[in-house]
């Protein structure tokens, strides 16, 4: 096997599929912000101006939700939450700075890969239910004004827990360099995979840990 | 109305025109002298060019059965047994009570959708209104509605139109008995008191004026035979206020959660400025590097691939 062979992590439906959620995400975000503070209003002429942008939020919304769910049963076995991970956000202070030592090797994805996925499933899910429920052309009249308000308050929560999630979520991509043409292209070098996910790295290319001497390579 | 008269204004966060000072006026609503005869509504929708459907009837004398966008005031009939065993019509005029702090206003996500003049009208500018129905979750008083043709929030104006040129509202003309009156709040006030006065003389010991301190008083005000029990009239709230969770959804928790996400932002700039990204070494693309170092952690032991049961994790 070539050492410089790079090594396929994200298949052309999976990256399709994120980006569409990632485009969504930017536009349903975008149209709830415009809502959730006046000094934000002004992002509604994105959206043709505040009716156009309170008829399209609630359908931007469930369409990334639906196509979340697909990202959900892509990657929902490679994100749970194991001995290892603890250990590994035990030692978050020390990933922080660069500095390998005493981080323990990880699989597809480290334990905040993992803790992102989970909140991001739990926002969604709350911003779904909740706007369903705020959703005044359809749905409001079937409930009354104390689900009416408990739904106005926890959507604009899930939406401020998962906007900040995002926002770690881009930046990471940004810091690790490789993890963007991860999800662009599809492609990681052999010593990315390494370096950041060895253990995933050891399952796909079926390396030994320490290859000893005339051991032959799977 | 000369913009100068907009001291309050939805989603905006700067102090709006307060230059000039106007006295405030209300609406006073006379339970015990109405005889619910509804010319105020038919006022309503004649000064204000309204017609609502024509609905059916439920067996009641609430004509509409609710209000509408193109109901925006309604008597509300109550058949209320009292403790004697006698009967007690209670009939309430229903619609906008113009609070000093508007829960509508509060909620409104639009700028200038929801305005209140310094006369302590509330009025809705539908040209600004987006839709949303947010007025509807903070209004106390379950007042303004949707209308489903042109999905804008409307209710009563307290006829702002009228009152801009120094006419009383519609509603108030053509009452026939003199149960609305309207002037300047402290007139008002004042004006109930008398009609306190004369319902106590009269065997009503709870007879009282409903301006609740909730909302910080209302620019519509209802002298009630039964002031101790607002509810009994159709459901008017005991003390109204703006829900708390309206108030923890438009209070100072939206300011901290914007600056909490523009922190996060510039936290991550500076992460990559001091910090700096993770690069993988050149020199790792020719041979795996020894790792020896992590095998000391006992950590990594356990999830050794290369042992058995050492794996938990099945690629998808």
């Amino acid at each position: 096997m070539n050492d410089r062979e790079p090594i396929l992590r994200y298949t052309a439906n999976q990256r399709t599929n994120h980006w569409i959620v990632a485009i969504l995400f930017v536009t349903a975000g975008l149209s709830g912000l415009a809502l959730f503070h006046p000094a934000l209003f002004w992002l509604s002429h994105l959206f043709g101006g505040g009716p156009w942008t309170r008829v399209l939020h609630p359908y931007l919304g469930v369409a990334m939700f639906v196509f979340f769910v697909g990202l959900v049963i892509r990657f929902w076995r490679a994100n749970f939450i194991d001995a290892n991970d603890r250990l590994w956000l035990r030692r978050i202070d020390r990933v922080m700075l660069n500095k390998e030592e005493g981080v323990p090797a990880i699989g597809k994805y480290n334990a905040g890969q993992k803790l992102l996925f989970w909140t991001l499933l739990v926002c969604m899910l709350v911003l779904l239910v909740s706007g369903i429920v705020i959703w005044r052309a359809w749905f409001s009249a079937y409930f009354g004004i104390g689900s009416l308000r408990l739904a106005s308050l926890l959507h604009a929560f899930a939406a401020f827990v998962l906007v900040l999630s995002i926002i770690v979520h881009i930046y990471a991509g940004i810091w690790i360099k490789g993890s963007m043409g991860a999800m662009l292209h599809g492609w990681v070098s052999r010593a990315w995979a390494r370096k950041h996910h060895e253990l995933w790295y050891r399952e796909v290319t079926g390396d030994k840990p320490a290859r000893r001497p005339g051991q032959k390579e799977g | 109305m000369a913009s100068q008269d907009i001291i309050a204004r939805s989603a905006t966060t700067t102090v709006p025109p307060s230059a000039r000072h106007q006295q405030e006026v209300a609406k006073l609503i006379d339970t015990t002298k109405c005889i619910g005869c509804k010319a105020c509504q038919v006022a309503c929708s004649e000064w204000n060019e309204l017609r609502d459907e024509v609905g059916h009837s439920h067996g009641t004398y609430d004509n509409p059965q609710d209000l509408t966008a193109q109901s925006w005031t309604l008597m509300r009939f109550t058949e209320h047994e009292r403790d004697d065993g006698n009967l007690e019509w209670l009939i309430r005029k229903d619609g906008c009570m113009h609070c000093a702090e508007p829960g509508c206003l509060k909620a409104c996500p639009s700028p200038g959708a929801i305005i209140k003049l310094a006369n302590g009208i509330v009025d809705f500018n539908q040209d600004h209104c987006i839709g949303c129905g947010y007025c509807i979750t903070g209004c106390p008083f379950n007042i303004p509605r949707i209308s489903q043709k042109d999905h804008k929030a409307y209710k009563c104006s307290l006829c702002s139109d009228r009152v801009a040129v120094g006419l009383e509202p519609a509603c108030v003309k053509t009452c026939p008995t003199g149960a609305i009156v309207f002037g300047t709040k402290d007139d008002m006030k004042e004006h109930a008191a008398e009609r306190i006065v004369d319902l106590k003389s009269r065997g009503f010991d709870n007879a009282g004026l409903y301006d609740p301190d909730g909302v910080g008083g209302t620019h519509v005000m209802y002298v009630l035979h039964h002031a101790d029990t607002p509810r009994i009239y159709a459901g008017l709230p005991d003390q109204p206020v703006i829900s708390p969770l309206v108030g923890l959804w438009k209070g100072i928790t939206k300011p901290l959660a914007l600056f909490a996400m523009g922190a996060a932002v510039v936290a991550g700039f500076f992460h990559y400025v001091r910090v700096g990204p993770q690069r993988v070494e050149d020199d790792e693309h020719s041979e795996p590097v020894d790792n020896g170092v992590r095998q000391v952690d006992p950590a990594v032991h356990v999830y050794d691939p290369g042992k058995p049961g050492g794996q938990e994790e099945q690629r998808p």
